[in-house]
């Protein structure tokens, strides 16, 4: 009795808190008159993809790509950057044992604190609504991340591996990419689904400092928000757009995100 | 092969004086074990001689060739680290084809190396498998390989032993003595532990807080041990040390021990100071015999602990209000509380100066 109580309260939670997905999934596979019908329709009749088939056809889809391409690039190099920043950090201890504090209470400042600066000074150097500038923008938000974490995935590992590689014959950046990178691996994946996560995700830089070449997926479900009536097909097929290709990769990434892949290396 | 020349090092940590001011050569060729106990800096020194760690003041050559300012990749040493230091996600092959991938050698000579030295250490059926899947002895073996294969100059240790259960420490040890034999190369090993030491040393370099206390082959070292702190360290059971006050009666020195007992001593006793430290080894302290030669001490002791290790037997006493060790046959039997007759011969004790610690 116990036991079916526990099962009830744990698939009431799990309704709870997947339902809005599943709405939003549902919506988009509706049609106009299923959407505003009432009392609710609780599951399309019928899969139909013409509310996927407008974005397409309008060309709105291409911010999912604009999101992917900003997302994947920012990542890619605040990774790169931030982890070169972190070895940095923890074997030569470059600005002294504090340094790193003060890296991550960058992070701690509101973005919106900062934008009007920010946009004014891309106005003046001519980097609105360009690729460059908003993944210039999305780097430098996520390197403290970036560092703060890789920092301690890089304490973790044996200083004797990468001692043996020097004496083996690798430079400081052989042994970056042979003994860092591959000791790091599971840090570096984990940190770089948050880092892609974020920047996909962000909204308020997207919005003042892009206007029509490298729109965003979360600016380009704003404009589905209008002042007469709210285009609640539109706004959940773009959702959706933007959702799955997130699901996908970190569910890819999942893999190397497993612990103990470390294991063997020294004495532990 | 290579000679090391270490000339006036010095090396800090922060406020500590880590090394202070090290003279040592090495021969080319020869086995040369540093020793001392933790923190005495003998890690550090052999990191220095790596490159891992930088000279401060001072000079390292190797071959005749200044190494101060050179990367560790190109002194053309090999490494054993006292956890292994394997790549986990590298099997055993790559493990030891590391450092010649790194040195960019051709695929066919890679394969040739990595399988001779596999075979020297018999671990070739181990060749694919992972690190997490070999045994602490296994390991140890691919970690000596990674170091054969790269045909280096010099061979340096760094406790590579020390986290193996007793069996396979004694039995890799024999296996390190018999790859000195065979590759012939210049090594330089470290360990806490004296018997790793003598068993292993063409030459044992004892360092105590930064500085080296003694060089000389393991027996020269264990027989005429230059300091108070040598006898100390290297010998098992310890030497027993006794406090006693020289006294001059005539032609006759005699050392009077705290608890009245006395030993006659050597004529030169008459240059010593009023206080010295007697030490005599466990093995040179045995029962009194029928046949009495005239440089015995002997005295009557109840015995207060008795250790068989089978082969040999322990047995302590109380000697100037000290414990006192005594080795002796298994075959003899005693109790404890029993009195017992020892005698040692006063030409195998040591002595030294309390003051300085030095041998007189």
């Amino acid at each position: 009795m116990v036991i079916l109580g526990r099962y009830l309260l744990a698939l009431s939670v799990l309704i709870f808190f997947v339902f809005p997905i599943y709405w939003l999934f549902a919506i988009s596979f509706k049609t106009p008159e299923e959407i505003f019908h009432f009392p609710p329709v609780w599951y399309p009749q019928k899969i139909q993809f013409a509310n996927y088939w407008v974005l397409f056809k309008d060309g709105d889809a291409t911010s999912v790509w604009n999101s992917f391409i900003l997302a994947g690039s920012s990542t890619i190099i605040a990774m790169i950057l931030g982890t070169i920043c972190a070895y940095s950090l923890v074997r030569f201890k470059t600005g002294g044992e504090n340094f790193a504090v003060w890296i991550i209470s960058q992070r701690l400042m509101p973005p919106i604190a900062i934008i009007f600066p920010i946009f004014l000074l891309y106005v003046f150097f001519g980097w609105v609504d360009s690729y460059g500038g908003l993944i210039l923008l999305y780097t430098a938000f996520n390197l403290p991340y970036v560092i703060w974490m890789m920092r301690g995935y890089i304490e973790d590992i044996p200083i004797e591996l990468e001692e043996s590689a020097l004496v083996d014959g690798c430079s400081r950046w052989a042994v970056l990419w042979k003994v860092v990178f591959p000791m790091a691996r599971a840090g570096l994946f984990a940190t770089a689904v948050f880092t892609f996560v974020f920047a996909w995700n962000e909204f308020i830089f997207a919005l003042v400092l892009s206007r029509t070449e490298v729109t965003t997926y979360t600016v380009q479900v704003t404009h589905y928000f209008g002042g007469q009536s709210n285009f609640w097909a539109k706004i959940a097929a773009m959702s959706v757009l933007g959702t799955v290709p997130v699901f996908i990769t970190v569910a890819t990434l999942q893999r190397f995100l497993v612990r103990g892949i470390s294991m063997g290396a020294v004495k532990g | 092969m290579s000679d090391v020349k270490i000339s006036g090092l010095h090396k800090h940590f922060g406020a500590v004086h880590v090394l202070k001011g090290i003279d040592l050569e090495i021969p080319t060729g020869e086995f040369t074990v540093l020793v001392g106990p933790s923190g005495c800096g003998k890690s550090t020194l052999l990191r220095t001689i790596a490159g891992l760690e930088e000279v401060e003041q001072g000079e390292i050559t190797i071959s005749g060739q200044r190494m101060n300012d050179v990367r560790p990749r190109d002194r053309n040493i090999a490494m054993v680290f006292q956890n292994y230091a394997l790549y986990p996600y590298l099997n055993v092959f790559e493990n030891i084809a590391f450092g010649l991938r790194a040195r960019k050698m051709p695929e066919s000579e890679i394969k040739e190396r990595v399988t001779s030295a596999a075979e020297m250490l018999g671990i070739t059926g181990l060749l694919e498998r992972f690190p997490r899947q070999l045994s602490g002895g296994q390991r140890q073996r691919v970690a000596i390989g990674r170091a054969i294969v790269r045909k280096a100059q010099l061979f340096l240790f760094d406790e590579p032993l020390s986290n193996l259960d007793a069996q396979l420490r004694d039995e890799m040890r024999g296996e390190i003595k018999k790859l000195h034999q065979t590759i012939d190369v210049t090594m330089i090993y470290v360990t806490h532990d004296q018997i790793e030491a003598m068993t292993l040393a063409d030459r044992i370099v004892l360092m105590r807080e930064g500085r080296i206390e003694q060089v000389g082959a393991p027996l020269d070292l264990y027989e005429r041990p230059a300091t108070h702190f040598v006898a100390g360290f290297l010998g098992s059971p310890k030497i027993n040390f006794v406090h006693g006050e020289v006294l001059i009666s005539g032609s006759e020195q005699v050392l009077r021990l705290v608890d009245g007992e006395t030993i006659s001593l050597p004529a030169i006793a008459s240059t010593w100071p009023k206080n010295i430290i007697l030490g005599i080894r466990p093995q040179y302290l045995g029962l009194a015999s029928e046949s009495r030669s005239p440089d015995d001490v002997r005295f009557s002791r109840i015995i207060d602990l008795i250790q068989p290790t089978g082969s040999r037997t322990y047995i302590t006493v109380k000697l100037g209000g000290r414990d006192l060790v005594a080795e002796i046959e298994s075959t003899s039997r005693g109790n404890v509380g029993d009195v017992l007759d020892l005698s040692f011969n006063r030409l195998n004790a040591l002595f030294f100066d309390p003051a300085t610690g030095r041998a007189l």
